[in-house]
């Protein structure tokens, strides 16, 4: 699958704010940030501001991005428009507590106002990953994990970030919450790639074709001598070997470097150290998801060559 | 569930509909062009039209991207620049004409041999090649020399008709169809819609060709023969056939020569010909009188066997006899051909026996009563259901003739031609064979300002028939009908430009070209062609001083001219597809149809047809001017449509003639004729009586109907010629005898080819070459012109380059795999290529898409175009000349009796080229200032957008 | 929108004849031709005298070679929108511009709501859908829905025209929930199968497969060449109630003597 650029920029910078949304909330309800008067709301801004470039940057993969609008009407059964959904209704309660807390006002609300953002966030990263999940026509993509791991990205992209701007205060607890968030979505998406090594949906050219298991297929012409928007949009593919090194790079910087980073943190220097741990975390992500594109085979290449999916 | 909206189901195809004639190939479908605001917006196929029953092929259907194409020329031009830089400067109309006709008036004053006038891809080929004659000089033909004039003349010395246009399969009633060496041809939707009938039926195709493609893709059984050898399958099919004694012995005797007696006395200067009484009827041998009679009488029981005396003292043997001898001979059993053609013995044997069944146990009968030529009444018509077709995989090698004409044998000794499941002709045919059609342009016929005698083109039926200047030497410049190409019926246009300029045999003063994109894809060795173009005597003059081309588009050809007439598109202008040309026939159906404008230009351009009627008023040729010298036709080109008149009675149109237009055919002029074209669709069918619609080369019926409608010269039956008298005729002046011999250096050669009965003989470039070990050939994409689509939007998404088809064998020996770059290479040079692997493809040819590769510059196609970077063409790999045999002589790279261009004789060797890369030659951006820019990027059909919901 | 009719009246759709497809590209440029001012207008083209030319189709014929034991034949193989009974490239869709229409099934996207997302295109196991970069919005076949309801065309063009363009007769369109339609007996008769039927999406266009007579075509076979099809030359052998004796010139002579003198 050809990925968007705009695409992987929404889902990786969504995912953090929601991410870093879901903890903040969580924190506040179990009373461990630290008093100050502009951490909640800064925090939120940040979360909030994450989000919204993401969801901007994915209208601008539209044809017509003054239509976005229409896209929140298919929520019974659209995947797409359930994010939507979800994530305008998140801003509702997400947007009081920014009020609440701009103005540094108490309310008992606030606690309500925290679950119902989690809630919502939550619910936007899953309708999110189910978009992809929910996709039958990509083995890679319509696997159960896909959701938990967009998931599981979210929060430990959150979690990293609620580390580095809770080091100023010299917390250590958001530094756990990381590496456990973060281990927990290596070892789901180590599995991912195990579950999607060599399988594959049992898609075969035969299948497409019409044509008995044993017979041989191969293209003789294809219908455009050039690349056309199916070939391009579906057909596009990393190669093994490049993926193989991908893969190293997004573990590596997703993973390695913020895990190591974020222990050596507990011992010093946490918001340079920290600081870095986003940076690399940001670009494993961007490469995480890359390749989730990358790798995707998407069933219509039958047609152009692929002998199975 | 919420309301669906709704969708405007009423909005009209456009706002007006006109229907004509496409023209983006030779089919000739009719059209309906739906417009809207002026605006083409939608073509489809006429539904009552009899060519193309309402369907529409792949390239008319893109007919909008055709019109609406960025290299149309806008106005006339006059060459500024050196030629191929593309500097041209516009000029007007009357300036253009003013020019030619100042060019084309002092030749015609001085000598009009100094005029070679060649027409291409032509459909008026009546009003050219009279203008031609009218004008007086010898050197004019079309296309057919480099295109397949093997299978006109193969027919129509044999059985008075032909493949290409000329017949069809009888598609309603034949059950086995065998087709040779075709991947799309002229006759494109009639053979798909023939090729859906025969599916739909059951019946069963089989196709021989070394590609499995197209309509080979979907035969039954696919016979992937090796280039260049369909006559020693096709002798080993007809060796079956007397092998096995399944042979229509009835339809032999009735029908064709094979009772001839043909004298054997060798060394004389009657060896081989036919032994005739004295007042020249052909004789045979009649079994219930026991002696000789007219072997063209009726009633008699001519004997197909046995050497009988002649009352001169020599002996004679039927026609019969002698063919049993040859295709019996050990020279065409399966298992000699087998490896030569790659065609297993077995599959040979089955196939023949499968022709056999089908002719003779699964015949037809028709209760159709008819009369024969001699007035014998048959209550019945028995049809054979087994019928073929070739094109140009047969006659694009240096042996078609002969190859077709033993597919015809084969067809004859089934009893198939013109019987119900066989092949049909199409009216104007049959014709005499050969036609009573002779050349014209010898050199006593050529004189300044004087018409020539009769048209150009025809069937020589001896060297008596040669056009020679009084020492023997070719008369015209193609060395059409010279001893190099004896029956060149249709002229040799692949070796005007190379003749030219090598002034052999003689220099000319204007080359006036229409239609053929002669600096590219339609000549052999581009390069040389390129070469000759641009070649400059001592006196730094062009040896080929004048060039005048009519083109309407950017073409490669456009930038080597001098003067640019530019046509208008087929949308455009007012044509006639003739009768007295390449008609629209169905078997059934005489017909004739007009292309008319449906469009106004908006550019400064005029339909060639006007132009040269305009030229021919200017120039004062007899036919064009009145008396007083004044235009014959003001009207221009619809006048001449409907007011010509070739015979009293006869002109352009066979439709609605007459003053009230109930005339068909033969009538006087009527004004109101391409009014009445218009109403009925822009064509016009007669359609024959049924008991007149099967053996028409001996259906009384027919031959008084075709006489009276003047589509028929003789009320003689025609009579197949098995073997055929002229070509015996030229091999006697090979071997000495008769008043008009050929040069020493022609006489093998003669000798060798002019063989009265099929056989077969290698292509002359493999017997010319060694170290070669492929053949390589190439197929017409089904959804493209020659060059013309690659200046299609839309056609060139679907193919904008081609790559080297080549059989996994040869990919594994060379080591490369798909999109590997090669070099392959002839006699003549070398091309770079990409190849894909493929298994449906003979293992010792590869092939390519034909045309495809484009010369930067041209057709308003960016520099970086797939066309011009990855495409490429095989013509820079054939070479227009044979290597010199004995005696340095280098013949034409054509068939040795019709001219025909050999261009799939090509041998080449491959190897896989370094690296990736880019085409190769690659050769200079042709400039193209003259020319608009091409738009970015195409939203056609915005303008019509309404509400859809 | 998005949701799907419980099951539609009609079930509209093309039959494809693969066993005729010569690959002629025919009803590829005839869709263009008519929905490009159609309802689907304008299907736009990119670079369309460049390097890189590409655009907007609904219709598009794939060539492959295909051999199973025995049998070996070059497959042309034309694929458009399918208009599946559960199309997951309408259910997909976020804002409801894509839809299956209750009365015939026919799928069809609304151009004036699509925010062009694509998602649907990549719902659609058959790579049906198209995307124009110009327009901003999805793309696909219409089953020409602006033709076959049209009462300003003449009755017997209301087909797709692709179908009246056909040249081989190889397309056929017609009502698959009518058993005694044509296209339904086509393909009750001739092994119709549905495209990637084991997806399970239903689609109602229905392909006839190509036919595999008791003559298959033979691969070349050619002496001398270090070629041996991978299949192996097939060819079938000589029925016995064919075969004929063999003879000489001798026996042909007197065969053909005695023929006439019948
Ligand atoms: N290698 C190889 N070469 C071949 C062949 C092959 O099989 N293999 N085939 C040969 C055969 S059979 C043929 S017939 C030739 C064909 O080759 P050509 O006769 O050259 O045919 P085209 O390329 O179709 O076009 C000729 C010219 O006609 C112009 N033209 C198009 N429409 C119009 C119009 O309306 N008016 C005017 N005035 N001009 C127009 C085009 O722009 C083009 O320049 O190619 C031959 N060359
Ligand atoms: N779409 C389209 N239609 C056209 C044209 C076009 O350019 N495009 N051109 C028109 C013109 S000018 C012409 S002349 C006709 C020609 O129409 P075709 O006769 O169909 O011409 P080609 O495409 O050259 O096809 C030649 C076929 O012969 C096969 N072949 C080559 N050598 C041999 C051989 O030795 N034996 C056998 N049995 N087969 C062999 C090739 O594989 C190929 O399939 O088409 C006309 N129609
Ligand atoms: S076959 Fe196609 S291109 Fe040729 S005349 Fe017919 S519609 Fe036009
Ligand atoms: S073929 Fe694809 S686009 Fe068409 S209905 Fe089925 S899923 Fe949708
Ligand atoms: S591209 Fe248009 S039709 Fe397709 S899912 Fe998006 S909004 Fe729906
Ligand atoms: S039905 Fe209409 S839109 Fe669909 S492929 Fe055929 S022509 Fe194109
Ligand atoms: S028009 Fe018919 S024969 Fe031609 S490619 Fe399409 S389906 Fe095949
Ligand atoms: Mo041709």
């Amino acid at each position: 699958m050809n990925p968007a650029y705009s695409v992987i920029f929404f889902t990786t910078a969504s995912g953090a704010g929601y991410g870093l949304l879901v903890w903040l909330c969580l924190a506040e309800v179990a009373g461990l940030l630290p008093d100050h008067r502009w951490l909640p709301f800064g925090t939120l801004a940040l979360a909030l501001a994450l989000a919204t470039a993401g969801l901007l940057s994915s209208t601008f993969h539209l044809g017509h991005p003054e239509r976005a609008w229409r896209a929140l009407s298919q929520w019974r059964s659209s995947w797409l428009s359930r994010e939507g959904v979800a994530a305008l209704a998140t801003y509702v309660p997400a947007g009081l507590l920014g009020l609440i807390w701009l103005f540094g006002l108490s309310s008992p609300l606030v606690p309500v106002l925290c679950l119902l953002s989690v809630a919502g966030a939550v619910a936007t990263v899953w309708c999110t990953g189910m978009i992809y999940g929910s996709l039958r026509t990509i083995h890679q993509w319509n696997q159960p994990l896909v959701p938990v791991i967009y998931l599981a990205l979210a929060a430990a992209s959150g979690a990293v970030l609620l580390a580095l701007i809770l080091s100023v205060w010299g917390l250590v607890w958001p530094a756990l919450l990381a590496l456990v968030a973060l281990g927990a979505a290596l070892a789901l998406k180590l599995a991912y790639f195990a579950r999607i090594d060599g399988s594959s949906a049992g898609y075969t050219v035969q299948m497409a074709l019409g044509l008995s298991p044993d017979a041989r297929v191969r293209v003789l012409d294809p219908p455009h001598s050039r690349p056309n928007f199916v070939m391009r949009e579906m057909g596009y593919q990393v190669g093994r070997r490049h993926a193989t090194r991908l893969r190293r790079i997004a573990l590596g910087a997703l993973f390695g470097a913020p895990l190591v980073l974020i222990v050596v943190s507990l011992f010093g220097f946490a918001p340079a150290l920290l600081t870095l741990a986003v940076l690399s975390l940001a670009l494993g992500l961007i490469v995480e998801r890359w390749l989730f594109f990358a790798e995707a085979r998407h069933v219509s290449m039958l047609y152009y060559g692929q002998s199975e999916a | 569930m919420p309301s669906q909206p709704k969708v405007a189901m009423d909005i009209p195809a456009g706002d007006t509909m006109r229907q004509t004639t496409c023209y983006i190939c030779a089919c000739r479908c009719g059209i309906n062009v739906h417009l809207k605001d002026g605006k083409v917006k939608y073509i489809e196929g006429n539904r009552n039209h009899p060519v193309n029953k309402g369907v529409l092929c792949g390239k008319g259907s893109a007919g909008i991207m055709q019109h609406y194409s960025p290299a149309r020329l806008r106005a006339p031009m006059k060459r500024v620049g050196p030629r191929g830089s593309g500097q041209f400067e516009e000029i007007s109309w009357d300036e253009a004409l003013e020019l030619a006709t100042d060019w084309l008036g002092s030749v015609r004053k001085k000598d009009p041999r100094k005029l070679a006038f060649f027409t291409g891809r032509d459909q008026s080929q009546s009003l050219t090649g009279f203008w031609a004659m009218q004008y007086g000089t010898p050197n004019f033909a079309a296309h057919g020399g480099f295109c397949s004039v093997n299978m006109a003349a193969g027919g129509l010395y044999t059985f008075g008709g032909a493949f290409w246009e000329f017949g069809d399969p009888d598609w309603d009633l034949t059950k086995y169809f065998v087709l040779f060496g075709v991947a799309e041809d002229h006759a494109s939707n009639p053979i798909k819609i023939g090729i859906g009938k025969l599916k739909a039926r059951g019946a069963k195709i089989v196709s021989v060709n070394p590609v499995r493609t197209g309509y080979n893709a979907v035969a039954d059984e696919w016979v992937g023969i090796r280039p260049g050898t369909d006559g020693l399958f096709v002798g080993a099919l007809i060796h079956e056939l007397f092998r096995t004694e399944q042979i229509d012995l009835d339809y032999l005797v009735r029908y064709t020569n094979a009772p001839w007696l043909v004298i054997d006395a060798p060394g004389t200067a009657r060896d081989g010909l036919f032994a005739r009484d004295a007042s020249g009827n052909p004789l045979a041998w009649d079994t219930a009188k026991g002696g000789l009679v007219n072997g063209k009488a009726a009633g008699i029981t001519p004997a197909l066997t046995g050497r009988r005396d002649l009352p001169d003292g020599s002996t004679a043997r039927p026609v019969f006899e002698l063919m049993a001898e040859r295709y019996m001979g050990g020279d065409y059993t399966p298992e000699a051909v087998e490896d030569r053609t790659g065609v297993p013995a077995d599959q040979i044997r089955r196939i023949a026996a499968e022709l056999a069944h089908v002719a003779f146990q699964e015949e037809i009968v028709l209760d159709r009563p008819w009369t024969d030529w001699a007035g014998r009444r048959h209550d019945k018509m028995i049809g054979r259901p087994v019928s073929m077709h070739a094109m140009r995989g047969i006659s694009a090698h240096s042996n078609g003739f002969q190859t077709c004409r033993m597919i015809h044998l084969l067809q004859i000794l089934l009893g198939s031609i013109d019987s119900p499941g066989g092949f049909r002709y199409k009216p104007p045919y049959p014709k005499q064979t050969p036609p009573n059609l002779l050349p014209h342009g010898a050199s006593g016929d050529i004189k300044p300002e004087m018409p020539l005698g009769g048209p150009h083109l025809g069937f020589p039926h001896g060297p008596e028939h040669l056009l020679l200047d009084d020492a023997g030497q070719p008369s015209r410049l193609d060395k059409g009908f010279s001893w190099d190409a004896p029956m060149s019926a249709h002229g040799l246009m692949h070796m005007v430009i190379n003749n030219a300029a090598t002034r052999d045999p003689y220099g000319i003063d204007v080359l006036f070209m229409y239609m053929a994109n002669m600096a590219w894809n339609s000549s052999m060795n581009v390069p040389g062609t390129l070469d000759a173009l641009t070649a400059k005597d001592d006196a730094g003059n062009y040896k080929i001083p004048k060039i005048i081309y009519s083109d309407a588009y950017y073409s490669e050809t456009v930038p080597f001219a001098d003067l640019i007439l530019p046509d208008t598109t087929y949308l455009e202008r007012w044509d006639c597809i003739s009768l007295l040309d390449r008609p629209i026939s169905e078997p059934e159906l005489v017909a004739d149809a007009i292309r008319q404008p449906v469009v106004t230009p908006d550019r400064n351009v005029r339909g060639f047809q006007e132009v040269l009627i305009d030229l021919g008023a200017r120039l004062k040729l007899p036919k064009f001017v009145n008396e007083d010298g004044s235009p014959k036709y003001p009207g221009g080109y619809p006048d001449y449509i409907v007011n010509h008149e070739r015979k009293p009675g006869i002109g352009p149109l066979a439709g609605f003639r007459g003053a009230d237009g109930e005339d068909s055919c033969v009538g006087a002029p009527n004004p109101d004729q391409l009014d009445k074209y218009i109403e009925n669709g822009a064509f016009f069918g007669l359609h024959m009586a049924p008991e007149h619609a099967y053996f028409r080369h001996a259906n009384r019926g027919y031959l008084d109907w075709g006489i009276e409608k003047g589509i028929r010269m003789s009320a003689e039956p025609t009579i197949f010629q098995l073997y055929s008298e002229p070509l015996q005729k030229f091999r006697l002046a090979a071997q000495g005898h008769g008043d008009r011999q050929p040069p020493e250096r022609a006489r093998d050669r003669i000798r060798a080819h002019f063989d009265p009965l099929p056989f077969w003989y290698p292509p002359l470039e493999e017997q010319a070459v060694s170290g070669y070990p492929l053949h390589a050939i190439t197929q017409r994409p089904m959804h493209m012109y020659h060059s013309w689509g690659s200046q299609n939007a839309w056609l060139r998404q679907i193919t904008a380059a081609n790559r080297l088809y080549i059989h996994d064998s040869v990919g594994a020996q060379i080591g490369v795999v798909d999109d590997d770059w090669v070099w392959l290479r002839s006699h003549l040079g070398r091309v770079k290529c990409q190849v894909r692997l493929m298994e449906g493809v003979n293992p010792l040819t590869v092939w390519t898409w034909n045309a495809i590769g484009k010369r930067k510059g041209a057709w308003g196609l960016d520099d970086d175009a797939p066309e011009s970077n990855q495409g490429f063409l095989l013509n820079h790999l054939i070479s227009e000349l044979l290597p010199a045999g004995g005696g340095g002589y280098r013949y034409s790279n054509s068939d040795p009796i019709t001219g025909q261009a050999a261009w799939f004789d090509l041998r080449v060797a491959i190897e896989k080229a370094d690296g990736a890369g880019e085409t190769e030659p690659r050769f200079e951006p042709l400039g193209h200032a003259s020319q608009p820019p091409s738009p970015r990027k195409l939203a056609f059909g915005r303008s019509f957008r309404k509400a859809r919901t | 929108m998005t949701s799907l009719p419980a099951c539609t009246d009609k079930k509209l759709g093309l039959s494809i004849d693969l066993d005729i497809c010569v690959g002629c590209q025919a009803c590829v440029t005839s869709c263009k031709e008519w929905n490009t001012g159609g309802y689907s207008a304008p299907l736009s083209d990119h670079d369309p005298y460049g390097a890189d030319p590409s655009g907007a189709w609904l219709n598009r014929v794939h060539s492959f070679e295909v051999s199973e034991p025995g049998w070996a034949r070059t497959l042309h193989f034309p694929r458009s929108c399918l208009h599946c009974e559960s199309p997951e490239c309408v259910t997909v869709c976020p804002t409801g511009a894509s839809y299956k229409r209750t009365e015939d099934g026919i799928v069809l996207v609304n151009p004036d709501t699509c925010i062009g997302c694509k998602l649907c295109s990549w719902a659609c196991p058959y790579g049906a859908r198209e995307y124009d970069h110009d327009d901003g919005v999805m793309k696909k076949c219409t089953l020409c829905v602006d033709r076959i309801y049209n009462d300003t065309l003449p009755e017997e063009d209301r087909v797709p025209a692709c179908v009246r363009a056909c040249p081989t007769g190889a397309r056929a369109f017609g009502d698959f929930a009518d058993p005694d339609s044509a296209v339904s007996r086509a393909a009750e008769e001739r092994g119709g199968f549905d495209l990637l039927k084991e997806f399970g999406i239903g689609p109602v266009n229905t392909y006839l497969p190509p036919r595999r007579g008791p003559a298959a075509q033979a691969n070349p076979h050619q002496p001398g060449h270090p070629a041996t099809s991978p299949n192996g030359a097939r060819v079938a052998p000589l029925p016995a109630s064919l075969a004929k004796p063999g003879g000489t010139l001798e026996k042909l002579f007197a065969w053909a003597d005695r023929a006439l003198t019948r």
